[in-house]
């Protein structure tokens, strides 16, 4: 293992945990799609560039956008 | 339950699964240590079968070109189903929420439409020759289509994806790719066996039906994440 995939390991794990630890949904979101970012740079370390497109979109837009349309939703609901 | 047998319980089952995940890991192989046959066969023969330069999209277009058939499927069953569960029948009510408010977020915004979209048809169109493809390139697309909406107008945003054309593009999208499969037998091969001229290695000309069905993922894909989100949008611009 090569100091760079180490490093980048290591990132996914304080990422997860950033995530898992970020309390509010709408930062969690931001938090959450940061972490795809980061697994995008852990599976191109790991030269699996297919692999990191796929997470590339579904990580910072399919998924994101899903999450956020679904909180402005119940922002809306609560405000009634 | 108090605060000691609630911590007494986490670290009873946080040891245990602590000592399966030990367990677990100490029995894999080293890191690196590719154990799939296949991939390395793959490796050295989809080169010189397929006259592709990227061997994933040769295994997604080609040798398991029928999973890829049920994936499209899955997708365009997930998008329909979608639309049916949120569409309404909704008036011409007045938006209420179509106007960005900072100057930064719709000028940065804006300026990535454009860019997003090229990315997106240059990841579709060179699926087979570099990393991306259509399923990755049709989300891309898709995004640089919803940009305008997050950063712009939903009026322009609606402009650009014209709900009959958008599902037309998925129908035909997801259509295209059964019938490239059927045209396969007509021709005298199996369902969605390579029976096209393949072409010269490393040029957009090459691998037979894989650019083909490439590109009617990559419309598929396109349009059920345009019509999965616009569905998602409309619930947030008109509050039942």
């Amino acid at each position: 293992m090569i100091p760079l995939q180490l490093v980048t390991i290591a990132l996914v794990g304080l990422g997860g945990l950033a995530v898992v630890t970020s309390r509010d949904p709408l930062r969690q979101t931001i938090v959450a799609g940061l972490y795809g970012l980061v697994l995008v740079v852990l599976f191109v370390v790991l030269q699996a560039p297919d692999v990191a497109l796929s997470e590339l979109v579904a990580s910072t837009v399919a998924f994101p956008f899903i999450v956020l349309a679904a909180l402005a939703k119940l922002r809306d609901r609560r405000r009634e | 339950m108090s605060r000691n047998v609630r911590l007494g319980l986490f670290a009873a089952a946080g040891a245990m699964l602590a000592a399966l995940l030990v367990w677990g890991f100490t029995g894999l192989p080293a890191f690196g240590d590719f154990q799939g046959e296949y991939g390395w066969i793959l490796n050295d023969v989809a080169g010189h079968e397929r006259h592709v330069t990227n061997v994933v999209a040769s295994v997604v277009f080609d040798y398991r070109g029928f999973d890829t058939l049920g994936e499209e499927f899955i997708l365009f069953a997930a998008a329909i189903g979608v639309a049916l569960l949120l569409r309404e029948a909704r008036d011409d009510r007045e938006r209420p929420r179509d106007e960005v408010r900072s100057d930064a977020v719709r000028a940065v915004g804006l300026m990535l439409v454009g860019p997003t979209v090229v990315v997106g048809l240059y990841l579709v169109a060179h699926g087979y020759l570099t990393p991306g493809g259509g399923f990755q390139g049709g989300v891309a697309v898709a995004a640089g289509v919803v940009l305008l909406y997050a950063a712009g107008r939903y009026r322009a945003y609606s402009a650009a994806s014209p709900h009959g054309l958008v599902e037309l593009a998925e129908g035909a999208g997801a259509g295209a790719y059964a019938a490239v499969g059927v045209a396969a037998l007509f021709a005298g091969g199996l369902f969605l066996e390579n029976v096209v001229e393949l072409g010269t290695r490393g040029t957009l000309a090459s691998g037979g039906t894989i650019p083909i069905l490439n590109a009617a993922a990559g419309l598929e894909v396109t349009a059920a994440v345009v019509l999965l989100l616009h569905e998602f949008l409309e619930e947030v611009m008109y509050p039942a």
